[in-house]
């Protein structure tokens, strides 16, 4: 099977530009078209939409952690001066609906359903510290502040469900949530090639003797998204449907979910997503929009801004799940790897938001990577409800975390067993034509360039001589070089719906109006659709004029922004719409021009072709014609939704170099180079922009970033960015990002994903070149000061 | 509480605003002038999404008073493009350069690269990587931003090399 | 929006001390980074404020007495201390302390008055006035008094200073300064945008050795509830040499100084910071006065 980078196949759309050169528009560092709209102020995001005239909505937060609402006071409260309303969760004639919050398609059948509905608008059941048991309105931020702190709520309290051994424990707390006796929303257990190996057990294959084994206890943190835009929507009524204009990833999804909640017809909601200050996942849920929307209705549909403060952002609304992993690994002497298991228990917090969904995606990726010369692998996954903030999706789903997992295992057994680790993790890696078993459709390594990865990255990094130059350093100072691999699927395809729509519209000067459901929330997503349009209808890239703003009463459906899906499955849906309005536009020539009936006709550079390349008539003329021809108007127009169950693998390698300071316990990382094989490159300077983005997320995952709640009352210690450490310019160094372009025949454009999986890879890589440098094995992240000190006093090195 | 009257000048042209005494300058930049580039991300002076120029100094505006900017010169992105539509050399960096993904951070490192332009010196990028560290950034890991300052502070004030070339464009 | 309920502009220090008298429940605002952070997180209720923002002819600036003593009006800025020629020349390790606080548009808002008046013990400039044993001074109703550093502060985030009292000079004697180098580290969990974990000042006088240490003061900022000194470090390391005295001043801070445990960092985390802080700040500060002894 010749599979490594295949030739391109046969191009439908433009079998003349077979090779190079195929692509006029694709693969070209297109400038983003929302770049100076972003660079003069004009962009708008949803808090510059905001109309004067509007009432300011605050959430009443429980102040305990677990138990319920017994009753409120609200006289001071109300007495307040410009106080509009308060409404708790122990008023009558709420919604009662449960509603799921995780930004998934819905699913029609009850039976298929995975996302857990445990949630209404309010409840007094109190499952998290700052737990929605009312909304205040006001006419200002500083009324609705003084007004929350007179609010007096009397409770009764449970015990506080930290850990996954309390919530087992039936004796110490009541369930989290009826419906859930045990607090386990799922376990599932994954095991693959045991028998084929010739062994009874797993265990006996990682326990037998002829192999070298060990164990593993790893642990990931709750790291924030910290968009620096807010967590706001604002809604009001009009026309007879409640609009509400959010940041979100899921514009589409935000709409079925309040109407849900509200328990009204979808149809009678209509969201609109503006510019987007960046989402990282946690806009991939539904947060406060039913609250905004129901409040807004309740008040006759007067304007009401639910904005949430930097500290809710951080405490109430979404978080990486932290997570624990159990893991054991069993190899030989030729640099093999075995058999490797990996249990993973995942805290979601108080409800499920995309619960098991994360933990299991993740462990899938840490069975593929490293599948090479593997002969059975098993994942555990098991998602369960505590008392803690709520966690959801960040960007690349739970992989980070079983990545952290997988490489301080691989790097362990490359370090004691003094092998080279990029030599060790390149003969294990995932092959070309490796096809996952447990996938329900076919997953399939269709094209890898996992090995080129690596050695680019391992001459980019210059890894031979700095291992050899730092290899017997001592003293307090000293360097270390690390890498890490990372596998990424390209969307959801397979397991759930993939599904996009697109509509494609001719204007009279032959500009094509493009409108998605795909969204863009700053990853440079509509600059890619206007690429890919561009490509498959044959017009240079400016003319294609994308809607960036998706308005549920215009824009086709889409699923959103999450999976890295759009450019991936979006892009599959642009092939085939713009195949048939391409057809349309080339039928309205041969109306015009009957001559060409039966002949072929194309379209390039805004100009119908013929068969030989000669101009027939230009888009602007036949277009301004359709329009207005007595006899055949027409706005030329396609519209299409296509769904797709194929699916394949990104892959990539980062490498890093690091001074450590062992007294000081600090880690600083001087250079990293990352190298993806996300197949081919629809923008290069874009993708770079991705590649940047995520290595500085890793890299706050690695070294700093972790959420903090207080054991004794639940509550956030470090919920705002003075104390939760994002990297600044100065923590971050000079970034290196190439990619090895594949040709993937499954993309659209022979390309794969790119959007999350940069952020996977930097922080185990950053462990591994800690250990390199000093013999420390850390197994927690994020590697903070605190734990670098306790790791080197350990050691011996303190 | 008390409503004044501020006056002061705004992206070159003299303004009068009434204001409430309560609020900051982002406030009444952004909801009182329509000034929205100034953005709200942390209202506590970590994020720097709401710098703008006062008298020339690139500051937080969530932590000053609307009362401080009596009589003063308040610069923000709105005023930086030329007449003609042209774009100042700094946000041209910043597109040239794929500073920009989701945008919500640029408006204000834009005033801080501004305000680095207008100083005369030219910047290693470790000092570029200082002077902007008053800003959060969570989608590019700063690697263009810091590319396009150090374009636009060369292009104006570095005489040498590459450089001198691009000086003449903007001159 | 801020919860202020009164908000008067001070005309002059004079005018500012009389609306604080009649609003015995006022603040004083200087910067606005520390006062406003805190009537955002509703710390005081309904706020009622004296802006001393505007007086920068009384307030703002640094100016050297005729006996050499460094004067610094308490609403000049970190950064224009930073870059102050006085300060340069003089004590240029407060400069270098003045350019760690916040990002570079805090240290724009941000004053060096406030830093003391907020009573923090991470505050980045207060160890280092420590180390210089600085002179506040104070005007209120009943004129002027001076407070030495060692008397300002009065447990966690307070001060001596009444509320109708405003800072009006930060005065640093030229025996204070003169023939010292000195060295500031801020510890921090990243490179900006930081509150210290611990912070360090070593000012040091050499002899004409440049090895030989003839006084030395080691001021800290987190390893206790108030800025503070060691003078068991500073007695271990006066008349030794600074490659003798740098394995010894850490272990001896330790005998003066008692940081807790906090969820930030542990109490043995902080100890093994102020050893290898005093150490290299030490070393540091001494280098700068030509020796040659290194931490390594």
């Amino acid at each position: 099977m010749a599979l490594i980078n295949p030739a391109p196949p046969a191009d439908s759309l433009a079998p003349e530009r077979a090779g190079a050169a195929r692509f006029t528009q694709v693969g070209k560092p297109v400038t983003r078209i929302d770049a100076v709209d972003k660079v003069t102020g004009r962009a708008k995001f949803t808090y510059d939409l905001l109309p004067t005239d509007h009432l300011v909505a605050k959430v009443v937060r429980s102040t305990i952690a677990s138990g319920r609402v017994l009753s409120f006071d609200l006289d001071e409260a109300l007495a307040e001066p410009g106080v509009v309303a308060i409404f708790t969760c122990l008023d009558e004639g709420l919604p009662t609906y449960q509603f799921a919050s995780p930004g998934h398609p819905w699913v029609v059948d009850p039976e298929e359903r995975g996302d857990i509905e445990d949630r209404t608008l309010m409840d007094s059941r109190v499952r998290q510290y700052g737990d929605t048991i009312g909304v205040l309105v006001a006419e200002d931020t500083v009324a609705a502040e003084r007004a929350l702190r007179k609010i007096k709520v009397e409770y009764e309290e449970y015990p506080v469900v930290f850990t996954y051994e309390q919530s087992q424990d039936p004796d110490y707390a009541p369930p989290i949530h009826e419906e859930c006796p045990n607090n386990v929303q799922a376990d599932w257990l994954t095991e693959v090639g045991v028998e084929e190996a010739g062994y009874s057990s797993m265990e006996e294959l990682l326990h037998d003797p002829q192999y070298h084994s060990g164990s593993y206890h790893m642990r990931t943190p709750r790291q924030q998204q910290a968009h620096i835009e807010l967590c706001l929507s604002f809604c009001y009524e009009e026309n007879g449907q409640i609009v509400c204009v959010t940041s979100t990833q899921i514009p589409h999804i935000v709409r079925r979910v309040i109407g849900q909640a509200l328990e009204i017809p979808w149809g009678d909601v209509r969201v609109i997503k503006p510019f987007v200050g960046g989402g990282f996942g946690n806009k991939q849920d539904v947060l406060y929009e039913p609250l905004n929307a129901w409040v807004c209705h309740k008040l006759g549909g007067r304007c009401v801004l639910l904005e949430l403060t930097r500290e809710e952002v951080f405490e109430q609304t979404r978080s990486r799940q932290p997570k624990d992993y159990y893991g054991e690994a069993c190899w030989d002497d030729d640099m093999n790897l075995v058999a490797r298991s990996c249990e993973g228990f995942s805290n979601s917090g108080g409800y499920a938001s995309h619960g098991q969904a994360i933990i299991a995606n993740g462990l899938g990726s840490f069975r593929f990577m490293y599948s090479g010369q593997e002969k059975a692998c098993r994942t555990r996954a098991l998602t369960f409800y505590s008392n803690q903030a709520t966690a959801g999706a960040m960007r690349a789903y739970g992989v980070p975390e079983a990545t952290w997992a997988a490489e301080c295992m691989v790097s362990d057994i490359a370090h004691d067993m003094g092998w080279d680790g990029a030599d060790f993790r390149a003969k294990n890696a995932i092959k070309l034509g490796y096809e996952d078993v447990t996938w329900p459709a076919p997953l399939i390594c269709q094209s890898n360039g996992i090995q080129e990865c690596i050695e680019r990255g391992r001459e980019l990094i210059g890894w031979d001589e700095k291992k050899r130059r730092y290899a017997n350093e001592t003293g307090p100072v000293r360097h270390g070089v690390g890498m890490s691999l990372l596998c990424y699927k390209c969307s959801v395809g397979g397991l759930e719906l993939e599904t996009a729509s697109a509509r494609m519209t001719l204007n009279q000067d032959g500009s094509v109006v493009l409108t998605l459901g795909a969204t863009e929330i700053g990853q440079g997503c509509d600059t890619v659709m206007c690429q890919m349009c561009a490509e498959v209808l044959g017009v240079p890239v400016e003319k294609v004029h994308i809607v960036s703003t998706q308005d549920t009463n215009i824009s086709p459906y889409g699923a959103g922004a999450y999976a890295s899906r759009q450019t991936y499955v979006t892009g599959m849906t642009i092939k085939q719409v713009g195949a048939e309005f391409k057809a349309k536009i080339l039928d309205y020539a041969r109306y015009l021009k009957p001559y060409y009936n039966g002949q072929d006709l194309d379209i390039a550079d805004s100009w119908v072709v013929d068969a030989a390349g000669r101009r027939v008539i230009s888009l602007e003329e036949l277009s301004t014609i359709a329009y207005y021809d007595r006899k055949r108007s027409d706005q030329i127009e396609a519209s299409g939704t296509t769904e797709e169950d194929v699916n394949s693998f990104c892959l990539g390698a980062c490498f890093v170099d690091v001074t450590v300071d062992i007294p000081m316990a600090t880690v600083t990382v001087n250079q990293i180079v990352q190298v993806h094989d996300s197949g081919q490159i629809i923008n290069p300077k874009t993708a770079e922009q991705q590649v940047h983005g995520g290595i500085a997320q890793s890299l706050g995952m690695g070294l700093y970033e972790e959420l903090i709640e207080d054991p004794a009352t639940g509550k956030t210690r470090n919920g705002n960015l003075l104390d939760y450490k994002i990297p600044t310019t100065m923590d971050v160094p000079d970034l290196t990002a190439e990619f090895v372009e594949t040709w993937d025949p499954t993309g659209p454009f022979g390309n794969k994903s790119l959007g999350e999986p940069p952020c996977i890879p930097c922080a185990p890589a950053i462990r591994d070149a800690v250990l390199d440098a000093t013999g420390v094995k850390f197994y927690e992240a994020p590697m903070t000061q605190q734990r670098l000190f306790e790791g080197f006093k350990a050691a011996g090195l303190l | 509480m008390e409503m004044r009257i501020l006056s002061c000048t705004v992206n070159g042209k003299p303004v009068q605003v009434g204001y409430d005494v309560r609020e900051c300058l982002l406030d009444t930049l952004h909801d009182r002038l329509g000034l929205t580039s100034v953005k709200r991300g942390c209202e506590v002076g970590e994020c720097g999404a709401c710098t703008v120029l006062i008298d020339g100094v690139a500051t937080d505006t969530c932590l000053y008073l609307t009362a401080w900017a009596e009589g003063k010169t308040i610069e923000t992105v709105e005023g930086l493009q030329a007449p003609d539509g042209t774009l100042d050399v700094v946000q041209q960096a910043f597109v040239d350069e794929f500073a920009v993904q989701c945008g919500f951070c640029i408006p204000g490192l834009i005033m801080s690269a501004e305000e680095m332009v207008r100083s005369g010196k030219t910047f290693t990028r470790d000092e570029i990587r200082k002077c902007l560290s008053g800003h959060l950034c969570r989608c590019t890991g700063y690697q263009n931003i810091v590319n396009a300052v150090e374009k636009a502070t060369n292009l104006v004030n570095g005489m040498v090399g590459e450089e001198a070339s691009g000086t003449e464009e903007v001159a | 929006m801020y919860d202020i309920v009164y908000y008067h502009e001070a005309e002059s220090v004079q005018d500012a001390v009389r609306a604080l008298t009649e609003h015995p429940e006022a603040r004083v605002i200087a910067g606005g980074t520390d006062v406003l952070v805190q009537i955002r997180e509703g710390r005081f209720g309904p706020c009622e404020l004296v802006s001393i923002h505007e007086l920068r002819d009384e307030l703002w600036g640094v100016t050297l007495d005729e006996d050499e003593t460094i004067c610094i009006g308490p609403i000049t800025w970190f950064h224009a201390v930073n870059t102050d020629p006085i300060c340069q020349e003089r004590i240029p390790v407060l400069c270098d302390a003045c350019d760690t606080p916040g990002g570079p548009q805090l240290r724009v808002s941000g004053t060096v008055g406030g830093n003391l008046c907020n009573g923090i013990t991470s505050a980045d400039t207060a160890s280092t006035f420590f180390a210089f044993g600085a002179e506040l001074v104070l005007e209120g109703p009943n004129g002027r008094r001076v407070v030495p550093i060692e008397k300002w502060y009065a447990g966690p985030g307070k001060t001596v200073r009444e509320q109708n009292e405003v800072l009006v000079q930060i005065r640093i004697p030229k025996s204070h300064y003169e023939g010292f180098t000195g060295e500031y580290i801020k510890y921090g969990k990243r490179r900006a945008l930081e509150i210290a974990t611990m912070g360090c000042c070593c000012l040091v006088k050499l002899a004409d050795d440049h090895e030989t240490i003839e006084d030395v003061r080691f001021a800290y900022g987190v390893a206790g509830p108030n800025p503070c000194r060691s003078e068991a470090a500073e007695n271990i390391a006066r008349g030794k040499t600074v490659a003798e005295a740098a394995p010894l001043v850490g272990e001896a801070a330790l005998e003066d100084l008692h940081p807790r445990d906090s969820w930030r960092a542990s109490k043995d985390f902080r100890e093994q910071l102020i050893k290898e802080m005093t150490k290299r700040a030490l070393v540091e500060a001494a280098a700068k006065g030509g020796s040659t002894a290194s931490w390594k």
